[in-house]
């Protein structure tokens, strides 16, 4: 089967005064159909970056240097990046829709639930009037909501999960097959996160859209995603499926991940930090961007930048010592 | 054990919201000892920043009492004020925010050295602020005295509001989400920073925070509290509070944080909520105010009487059904 979205050697870069941000190194990956892809990694990987590239939101001072996101539907093939006017206007919201960051203030505070469906309906051309009104409860019934509670109100009036619910139910209105969301669950209370990863779990079940989701946190990758992507400093350093990531993961950075986030199960002496902090992306380190945390870094790991490598059907790493990091890793930590 | 250092008794804010009062914190009671840690854990508007900040003296409590090193902190005048507005020092969420971005971390950290005449001349100064800085782990100290704090990442900025809040000679700290803004990588070695300088200096710790691991990690060998609503409903050594929860709140809380374990995690027992409404402040439930969502809502008795917060199985729990066991 063809991806429903294949992403090929993509860069992004910012225009700083200090100087050109590389936000995205040569980054391919690809999402199928029914898939949930996790791009996690720490604040300022490039994760929103890479999002807002596919839909072209970028804001004016970055610039797509090199790629292409080839999107498929059906016999439909197009590079999402090369879009404009009309036709990228069909492609966000009816084939890839985008929940932001912050669903605080992704609603227009001056116009009801009703309306923003409305607006949106009305911008792509789709139903109206009752119609409209009843695929969008059966929306908002899909990701929890009452309609009745929900459709007069304004977002001042709902809770944080329940507008980013709203903005869920919003987001898959023109039946996208690409739904990509940007931190879903920060900034939510414990109760509210598990609220909405559930939702989307049954969203998934019940529809058949490819899932591409950014979070920092490893917990909510464990939870939701079908496969993991690990981003550092621009760049995938390591792709999987679920279990592998967290049971067999060959990058230093991803093992040091698992390792620094405390779990309500582990015992004290798990958890180690990463030494330093992530790169300056305007003045990136030579070689394996990591290799100044990195406990296991050699010579070449200091000259020579790593690509990511398939070691294993569905397993790729970036790292010239990943037959070996998982070992000394452990060995580093005792 | 010797006097605790801070002790809440029945403490209470009132706020006035649109003519109308709401209980931000209600009838909290908890005593926190040298050396020790505590974490406050609850969701977002349970009381835990509220009950931080009055506690750090600069909020004033509406009903109740809170001591500092067994004195009224309300009565205190002169020197002793003094003593407890230096002993007790909070470390904020936010460290870009929380640092002067035209100041060097050399005058930052100088500055209540030298209001508080706690150096003679500048190089006594200087002298302290690289000791300082060394003791937070922002080594060598040369390089970071002549940086400003845009020149920093996080969790630099946040090891530079420690080594200030440091700088008093403080008994007791308050960190209120001190470690949610910085990176997760270094969160741990963050941590890790403030239990050694616990350790080292015997001081007291209340940690507020929503993310339970990390209260169990930090909190290690001291105990952690759940608010909910303004009210404290568990109180348990924090190892023992994440094993085995008493609370119904607890319990519903720690059964739906997600772990990073892909086959533990899809495989957790959930409790379910009655309901997923949080309750406003305005129009608390009566009685206990989970009983509208609690999965073992036992009947009137919820509906009708405040659970106190009373002692059981080597923790404190306030709820009907743990009391009757």
């Amino acid at each position: 089967m063809q991806p429903t979205l294949s992403v090929q050697n993509l860069s992004i870069e910012y225009q700083a005064r200090r100087g050109r941000v590389q936000a995205i190194r040569n980054v391919s990956f690809e999402v199928h159909r029914g898939e949930a892809l996790a791009l996690i990694g720490e604040s300022g990987s490039g994760k929103t970056t890479l999002g807002l590239g596919i839909v072209q939101l970028l804001p004016s001072t970055a610039k797509i240097t090199q790629g292409k996101a080839l999107y498929r539907r059906d016999t439909l093939t197009l590079d999402a990046l090369t879009l404009q006017g009309k036709a990228l206007r069909e492609f966000r919201w009816k084939e890839c829709a985008m929940v932001f960051q912050s669903a605080l203030n992704a609603l227009n505070p001056v116009l009801r639930i009703a309306d923003q469906f409305g607006d949106t309906a009305k911008a792509h051309g789709y139903l109206q009037g009752r119609a409209l009104q009843e695929r969008a409860e059966q929306l908002l019934r899909m990701v929890r909501l009452d309609p009745e509670r929900v459709w007069k109100s304004f977002p001042h009036e709902l809770s944080g999960g329940m507008r980013q619910r709203v903005l869920i139910a919003l987001g898959l209105l023109l039946e996208p097959q690409l739904l990509i969301l940007d931190e879903p669950t920060t900034a939510l209370d414990i109760l509210t996160q598990r609220n909405i990863m559930d939702v989307l779990k049954e969203l998934r079940a019940k529809l058949d859209f490819a899932l591409i989701f950014i979070s920092h946190d490893l917990s909510l990758a464990a939870e939701l995603a079908d496969r993991v992507a690990t981003v550092y400093a621009g760049k995938i350093v390591e792709i999987a499926d679920v279990a592998t990531t967290f049971q067999d993961p060959h990058h230093p950075y991803t093992i040091g991940l698992i390792n620094a986030v405390p779990t309500l199960r582990g015992a004290k002496e798990d958890l180690t930090s990463i030494p330093g902090s992530p790169p300056d992306l305007i003045e990136l380190p030579p070689g394996c961007k990591f290799h100044p945390r990195c406990p296991l870094a050699d010579y070449r790991c200091r000259e020579q930048e790593p690509e990511l490598e398939p070691i294993k059907p569905g397993h790729a790493v970036a790292c010239w010592q990943w037959r070996s990091a998982r070992a000394a890793m452990e060995k580093f930590r005792s | 054990m010797a006097n605790p250092i801070i002790t809440l008794e029945h403490v209470t804010r009132t706020f006035r919201v649109k003519r109308e009062t709401i209980k931000a914190v209600d009838d909290v009671s908890l005593d926190i000892h040298e050396g020790e840690i505590v974490c406050l854990v609850g969701e977002s508007g349970c009381g835990k920043t509220t009950t931080g900040k009055m506690l750090a003296g600069v909020l004033p409590i509406s009903a109740g009492k809170i001591l500092y090193r067994g004195k009224d902190i309300a009565r205190l005048s002169g020197r002793d004020h003094k003593q407890f507005r230096l002993g007790v020092q909070m470390i904020h969420q936010d460290p870009y925010a929380s640092l002067n971005p035209a100041h060097t971390i050399a005058a930052i950290i100088a500055a209540p050295l030298q209001h508080h005449g706690l150096t003679r001349g500048e190089a006594q100064t200087q002298a302290r602020v690289r000791e300082l800085l060394a003791l937070v782990d922002l080594t060598p100290p040369d390089d970071f005295l002549e940086k400003f704090p845009h020149q920093l990442s996080g969790g630099q900025r946040q090891r530079v509001s420690i080594a200030r809040a440091l700088t008093v000679n403080p008994s007791f700290i308050v960190a209120d989400e001190a470690v949610s803004m910085v990176d997760v990588s270094i969160r741990i070695s963050l941590l890790n920073t403030l239990t050694k300088l616990k350790t080292a200096m015997g001081l007291g710790v209340l940690f507020i925070t929503h993310d339970l691991a990390l209260a169990k990690y930090f909190a290690w060998e001291g105990r952690v509290g759940v608010m909910y609503l303004g009210r404290l409903v568990e109180l348990a050594p924090a190892r023992q509070l994440v094993e085995q929860p008493q609370h119904p709140y607890t319990q519903v809380l720690l059964s739906a944080i997600p772990e990073a374990d892909p086959e533990i995690t899809r495989h957790k027992r959930r409790i379910e909520l009655r309901s997923m409404d949080v309750p406003s402040l305005l129009r608390l439930p009566t009685g206990c105010a989970f009983h509208p969502r609690c999965p073992q809502f036992l009947g009137a008795t919820c509906e009708r009487d405040v659970p106190e917060l009373l002692a059981a199985h080597g923790a404190r729990v306030a709820c009907h059904l743990v009391s009757r066991q």
